[in-house]
């Protein structure tokens, strides 16, 4: 850190908000205003440049003090029957002690991304699958396939760091790179390579996806397929796809489980998935890599991996976890009228407030949120790599980041608020 | 505040105690001399007729990392048949194969467990080690960081850099993850795997890096050696699994002129390749050879009947087993050019050939091998069996008669390719304790560790005395960590934080040089992200870190 007359300097800073593990940021902290000078895009300013707001805790929008706060929202979820914890965005320690608070009260703990994660769960959990990390993909991956996700919407900087990167370890050049978008199209020109190489691109409509995708394990498998069209492409050009990643001397096959956005999308990655095997099969080498990581969710689901055996989506009812994907889906509790109390926990994210319910209401949220209805109690909260240091794994659920501590604006962090909670149940 | 044990049978190899009468003195968290006559006691435990022994230490078990958290995510149908409910002392949690953290810590603890050391620490996922760790209750803990299929340090061997130069890496990367020890595992193989190579023998070279895995082991051993490193290298071999692989394993000892080298888990490289099934034990071979070399020393990672999970940081052998998976699935992950890991399902069967004399070769191993001091107990959890095993498996060790019942109800034709029923040797409480204790502090390196003499801190172990070893030890009387009584009759009473044991040798700093270019080139965080800092063990408020001494010098 250099610190100016007033402006203070950081430099590889590390982001929580993007999922691909940015770490080269620097940023400028000018009294609250937190600005990143060098490396930025769309994503990590979105997410570190949001203004701060109050740091006063709130019962029904009244200003009280944290204690009064914490001490109404230990009395809401001690009289609640089923309460639930929404939201889990936040470090591994907000996480520990969220996961504390839940155990404590019989909660649900929800991670608000789990819908989509659990496309990745569910293929995991059933079948498994070989994947890969971002370090392997800088410098072996000679043929990417993205499957039915815009990739650099999802992260601005992949393409720049993860595969244009200058000095590929086992490549001749980074040109030597090939990528083949299959069911989704890329919005801009990130995949274009630095020597011009444009990426082959076969989009689809997002209701012929599993078509695709099937037709593509038949293909990978040595099947012929009857048909000369699946989902508006060519089998041909699946047939030479398949080709390309028995071909390959390191492939990758890349997918949003967010983006799969239909019913049992996870057929879908569990069929990826045995692609990426089977290839592994015919002797040659090929790795799976699910996109996610963004503002917690796999932070969440590593924690209470450990913490609970299960990913994110437990229910401490009955004083041990139990997990279920569909059962504990917090939207589906509150429209069944299963459960009465929420705690929305969001450390990242002004925007990211609790579903409309009229259950009782506490939010541990990050400073400046603002709400359609007002919470019955809203505690202000730092972010983690902001306003302290915390940890936040990024999207291979390998490398946690070591996030650093940027400003002093007086704003507790979620773990704080959350074991002050705690104790207070 | 004085404690007293008094009227215990002692048992306490580090000081040659052997069953004898003796009061036991804790203070301030540690044993402490006799006070003088009049001294008042703030407690007084009566253990006439009871069993004493240090706490347990487990030196190989895969307890924090993010294999065992695939291992546990991927497996909820095993975590739902044994839930764990949540007491005013205790954190709710699941069981069983890979237990959830805090339940690891419990259940380690009421075993009269209190230090368990994870030995596949990845440099880039050490984080997350420490962090499992970190939410383990009540047992000390540390870790082995993982090298040999790093692509930095191939490209140093290529380079034919120099033994300083890797001596420099080696000590850089145990300061850098918060480690104990250093750790290979099928040296250079998991790497080879990445470049498409399905086997990697002790002399066969990485289709890229002109290295091979004898190279490797003898460049991290001679490192740790020269640093001072306590523990010596922890090596998981080649050819894990592999029928006839007790070639490989005889070579690698035969090869380590007399280097120290701590062979893991050898039960799985102890495999013949003779009779019906081309599958037979070299327990017998493998034993005579760690009699003979007194630098080696091994634990057995016995496997027992049941349902586990295997994860480990080889991927090129766990893919090869994947068919075997039960249930049917399993991962396998190529990791940030540094390592890599497997996991897959696995169901031991007493009534499957390959099982049944995988179980029998480990027991000849831990019975034909003369000297406790050099044979560690470990299931290498959970990949021969889960750690709650461990009551059982000295059971069979201390009684000829239950194995022998044991391996009557096995595979008949695995019965006649073991020479397990003529072995006599029942191994006595102090050889548990020397295994369990005394020779596993010694093997780490863990001062003040594993003894109960005056000085130590006061990790200490009551039994009664059962001649049904199981039960005697799957519930101790009394636990003590660090003078604190957290477990009685079995049951966690006291819920307490143990430190992490690391070591810091020194280093030129100049290697950060060339490791910044790397990184910064190679890999896709920077140097100064990766290093772990002391203040993210101390800033939760319950962790801390006990830094154990190096002496190295040039060999």
């Amino acid at each position: 850190m250099l610190r100016g007359e007033s402006v203070a300097k950081f430099s590889e800073v590390p982001s929580p908000f993007c999922g691909i593990g940015i770490d080269d940021l620097d940023v400028e902290v000018d009294g609250s205003k937190v600005s990143i000078t060098a490396n930025a895009c769309a994503v990590t300013s979105a997410g570190f440049e949001q203004p701060i707001g109050s740091a006063e805790a709130k019962i029904s929008g009244q200003s009280v003090s944290l204690e009064q706060a914490v001490n109404k929202a230990a009395e809401l979820l001690s009289s609640a029957k089923q309460s639930f914890i929404g939201g889990c965005a936040t470090d591994v320690s907000g996480m520990r002690a969220l996961l504390a608070v839940a155990d404590k009260s019989g909660a649900v703990v929800d991670n608000m991304k789990f819908n989509a994660t659990r496309n990745n769960f569910l293929a995991m959990q059933d079948s498994g699958w070989m994947n890969t990390t971002l370090s392997e993909i800088k410098n072996r991956c000679d043929f990417l396939l993205v499957f039915g996700v815009d990739l650099e919407s999802f992260a601005p900087r992949f393409f720049e760091r993860y595969l244009w990167n200058e000095e590929p370890l086992y490549l001749t050049e980074n040109t030597a790179r090939k990528i083949v978008y299959l069911g989704a199209a890329p919005s801009g020109k990130a995949a274009t390579s630095p020597s011009g190489q444009q990426p082959d691109v076969f989009a689809c409509a997002n209701e012929n996806v599993p078509d695709v995708v099937a037709a593509l394990s038949a293909l990978v498998k040595g099947k012929t397929l009857a048909v000369e069209h699946v989902g508006g492409i060519a089998v041909s050009t699946l047939a030479e796809i398949a080709k390309q990643l028995q071909e390959a001397k390191y492939s990758v096959v890349t997918w949003s489980s967010s983006t799969l956005d239909y019913s049992h999308a996870e057929l879908t990655v569990q069929t990826l998935c045995n692609i990426v095997k089977e290839i592994n099969n015919q002797d040659a080498r090929c790795s799976g890599f699910p996109l996610g990581g963004k503002e917690g969710d796999y932070t969440a689901n590593q924690v209470c991996g450990w913490i609970t055996g299960y990913p994110a989506r437990v229910n401490f009812n009955k004083g041990y976890p139990e997990y279920d994907p569909f059962l504990f889906d917090s939207q589906i509790m509150l429209n069944d009228g299963q459960a009465d109390a929420l705690l929305w926990v969001h450390s990242y994210n002004v925007d990211a407030t609790p579903p409309e319910t009229d259950i009782p209401t506490i939010v541990v949220g990050r400073s400046g949120m603002t709400f359609d209805s007002v919470p019955d109690v809203f505690i202000p909260v730092g972010v983690p790599g902001i306003d302290h240091a915390g940890h936040s794994y990024r999207l291979d659920s390998v490398v946690a980041l070591r996030l650093k501590k940027l400003r002093d604006a007086g704003l507790p962090s979620t773990a704080d608020v959350l074991q002050a909670i705690e104790q207070a149940l | 505040m004085l404690t007293k044990l008094t009227g215990g049978t002692v048992y306490d190899p580090a000081s040659g105690i052997d069953g004898q009468i003796q009061d036991i003195y804790i203070e301030d968290g540690k044993i402490v001399a006799a006070p003088e006559a009049g001294t008042p006691l703030a407690k007084e435990y009566d253990l006439k007729g009871k069993v004493v022994m240090s706490g347990a230490i487990d030196m190989h078990t895969h307890i924090g990392g993010g294999k065992g958290n695939i291992a546990r995510i991927m497996l909820p149908e095993d975590h739902r048949a044994d839930p764990v409910i949540r007491t005013q002392l205790t954190r709710s949690g699941s069981g069983h194969a890979m237990p959830s953290s805090y339940v690891t810590g419990y259940r380690y603890a009421e075993m009269g467990y209190t230090a368990a050391f994870e030995p596949a620490v990845l440099p880039v996922n050490a984080r997350q080690a420490h962090m499992e760790m970190g939410d383990t209750p009540i047992l000390d803990k540390g870790g082995y960081a993982m090298l040999g299929s790093d692509d930095f340090l191939l490209r140093m061997m290529t380079a034919k850099k120099d033994q300083q130069a890797i001596n420099d890496y080696v000590a850089w990367t145990l300061n850098a993850t918060k480690a104990i020890g250093i750790k290979v595992v099928n040296p250079g193989g998991i790497n080879a795997f990445k470049f498409n190579q399905r086997k990697l023998d002790l002399d066969e070279k990485n289709t890229y890096y002109d290295v091979t895995p004898r190279d490797i082991l003898h460049a991290l051993a001679t490192a740790v050696k020269e640093l001072g490193v306590s523990h010596p290298l922890h090596v998981h071999g080649c050819n894990l699994g592999v029928p006839g692989n007790i070639e490989t394993t005889l070579d690698t000892i035969q090869g380590s002129g007399g280097l120290p080298m701590h062979l893991t888990h050898i039960q799985f490289h102890s495999y013949g390749e003779e009779g019906d099934f081309k599958f037979s034990s070299g327990g017998a071979q493998i034993a005579e050879a760690i009699n003979k070399n007194k630098n080696i020393t091994a634990d057995v990672g016995q496997i027992l009947f049941g349902q586990t999970v295997t994860a480990s940081g080889d991927t090129m052998r766990q893919h090869a087993n994947h068919a075997f998976a039960s249930p049917n699935k399993w991962v396998c992950m190529d990791i940030e050019c540094d390592a890599g890991c497997g996991v897959v399902p696995f169901k031991y069967r007493d009534q499957n050939f390959v099982n049944a004399l995988q179980w029998a070769i480990g027991l000849e191993i831990f019975l034909l091998v003369d000297d406790p001091w050099r044979v560690f107990l470990t299931t290498d959890h959970p990949n021969g069996a889960p750690f709650t095993s461990y009551p059982h498996l000295i059971r069979l060790l201390m009684d000829k008669s239950f194995r022998n019942d044991m391996l009557a109800t096995i595979h008949p034709e695995a019965q006649k390719m073991t020479t397990l029923a003529s072995i006599d040797r029942e191994y006595s409480l102090q050889e548990i304790a020397i295994m369990t204790r005394a020779g596993a502090a010694k093997l780490i390196g863990l001062e003040g560790r594993g003894g109960l003499t005056a000085g130590n801190f006061a990790d200490i172990t009551v039994y009664t005395e059962n001649n049904d070893r199981e039960k005697m030890f799957e519930k101790p009387d009394y636990v003590f960590k660090d003078g604190e009584l957290v477990v009685q009759d079995g049951q966690v009473v006291h819920v307490t934080w143990g430190t992490t044991h690391i070591v810091k040798p020194d280093y030129d700093a100049a290697i950060e040089k060339d490791l910044t270019s790397y990184f910064d080139k190679y890999l896709t965080m920077k140097l100064g992200n990766f290093k772990i800092s002391d203040d993210e063990f101390t800033e939760d408020g319950r962790a801390s870190l006990t830094v154990h001494a190096t002496q190295g010098g040039r060999l």
